[in-house]
């Protein structure tokens, strides 16, 4: 059970990554349209969303009981919750699967927490490796605008308050989210990420990433094969 | 006093070692094993003794605690996510419980520890090195009482504290056999077997738990002096 188990199904698993503000959830909205308007078999799964642990991740959430150990373990719950009863099952049943966020968010983000990257790495071994996983890449001061310009109230967690880095939410938002950056870039290599230039206009880099899925991906394969 | 604890692999983000005092005793057996009365027995002793003491077990975080009840109550979420699960609410008590606790010097008394946790996933088909990192983080406890009970001690106990048996004790999620009795011996034995062998791992100190609860307390009392006495 601790092998990373082989892809011996027939799906695809595409991921997105990146900082909050480099647009990758707008990226894999429009190419989940896409793939739907031209009939294929494709699902899409969010980080944090699984309804059974949600309750938990609010309620810890909201009254700052978390711990950079149980907020990292939190998160792990409800992915393995998704991960064996959509994720999974999907592959296995020939589904092109999407993913707003996927394990290295968690180990971008539980790092700069402090957590132990070898530790972070171990618990999500189950899981698989995406067959590709996008990086919206753009300079830090670029995804700060973006955010900071439209939602000027950020949450704690979001901000890592948690970490003490600054009273000042912004102030921390900005240490927070350079350092998770940092963490990003250093996994490019060990991960083997796609770079995508997200200072491009929306449509350039939906182009971009559409002609690299459809190069890496024999997409006929997952036409459904009844008609609806 | 302050000898300081030692982790499993590394302590959590942000917790030094040297700021721990007192001790962690953890009680560990099978489900009707008599754990809960001797953790409120030795618990007695103890502050008779003076030492101001605090009782931990399974499922009783605040952050997780009741949702993991629910989800028992559902039987819908697979082994892994119990597995998480069960380790986040393992981690809230040590990061918030535990571990403050003894930076005040206290006793922490634990019905039941990681151990339980890896057996039942071990039972479940999970990989024991996963576990292993997974609870990687945990304090190494001053001294694991094993209370170990036979087959015929586990059914008679079993029966006395409810007349019937209970899904999860059975093992019935482990599709061991469709016949409840049936299944409650063969998962019990399992859980057994893994017992044994972490214990060795883990260096547990097994106690013959088939005797009375007076014989049984007076031994416990006594290795607990001697861990109390005995500062590693």
């Amino acid at each position: 059970m601790n092998e990373r188990p082989k892809p011996d199904y027939p799906g695809k698993l595409v991921a997105v990554e990146g900082l909050d503000g480099s647009g990758k959830s707008t990226q894999i909205y429009l190419l989940h349209q896409w793939l739907k308007a031209r009939g294929y078999r494709v699902f899409f799964s969010e980080w944090n969303s699984s309804v059974l642990v949600k309750e938990a991740t609010r309620k810890g959430k909201k009254r700052q009981l978390l711990t950079p150990t149980t907020f990292s373990l939190i998160h792990a719950t409800d992915f393995a919750d998704r991960y064996e009863r959509q994720i999974l099952p999907l592959l296995r049943g020939g589904h092109i699967v999407l993913c707003d966020r996927y394990m290295f968010t968690s180990f971008a983000r539980d790092a700069v927490r402090g957590c132990d990257p070898g530790w972070l790495r171990r618990m999500y071994g189950f899981a698989t490796r995406p067959d590709i996983t996008f990086f919206f890449r753009l300079p830090l001061e670029t995804a700060l605008g973006r955010i900071l310009e439209g939602r000027p109230k950020l949450k704690y967690f979001e901000a890592g308050m948690d970490l003490g880095l600054s009273p000042d939410p912004t102030e921390s938002f900005k240490i927070f989210q350079g350092r998770v950056l940092d963490q990003y870039i250093a996994m490019v290599d060990e991960f083997n990420f796609t770079e995508v230039d997200a200072t491009q206009p929306v449509h350039a880099q939906q182009r971009a990433i559409r002609k690299i899925l459809q190069e890496r991906v024999d997409l006929a394969f997952f036409h459904k094969r009844y008609a609806q | 006093m302050s000898r300081g604890k030692t982790f499993y692999h590394h302590p959590p983000a942000g917790v030094d070692p040297r700021k721990l005092s007192g001790w962690l005793l953890v009680i560990e057996g099978a489900d009707s094993s008599g754990r809960s009365t001797h953790v409120n027995l030795l618990s007695e002793w103890l502050e008779e003794q003076g030492y101001a003491v605090v009782q931990v077990g399974l499922k009783r975080s605040t952050l997780v605690g009741a949702e993991l009840e629910l989800a028992k109550q559902g039987n819908v979420l697979s082994p892994r996510t119990m597995s998480l699960f069960y380790a986040t609410d393992f981690y809230d008590q040590l990061e918030n419980v535990i571990i403050p606790a003894l930076r005040a010097g206290f006793v922490v008394l634990a019905d039941r520890y990681i151990y339980t946790l890896m057996v039942r996933d071990v039972v479940r088909g999970a990989d024991p090195e996963w576990l292993a990192s997974l609870y990687g983080m945990a304090l190494v406890p001053d001294a694991v009482f094993y209370l170990s009970v036979s087959m015929n001690t586990l059914v008679e106990r079993t029966f006395q504290a409810r007349t019937q048996l209970d899904y999860w004790e059975s093992g019935m999620d482990c599709g061991l056999s469709r016949d409840w009795f049936e299944s409650f011996l063969l998962y019990q034995r399992k859980i057994r077997r893994e017992f044994i062998a972490l214990g060795k791992r883990y260096g547990f100190r097994t106690v013959n738990g088939n005797r009375s609860i007076p014989a049984l307390h007076r031994e416990l009392v006594s290795l607990t002096r001697g861990v109390l006495e005995n500062p590693s």
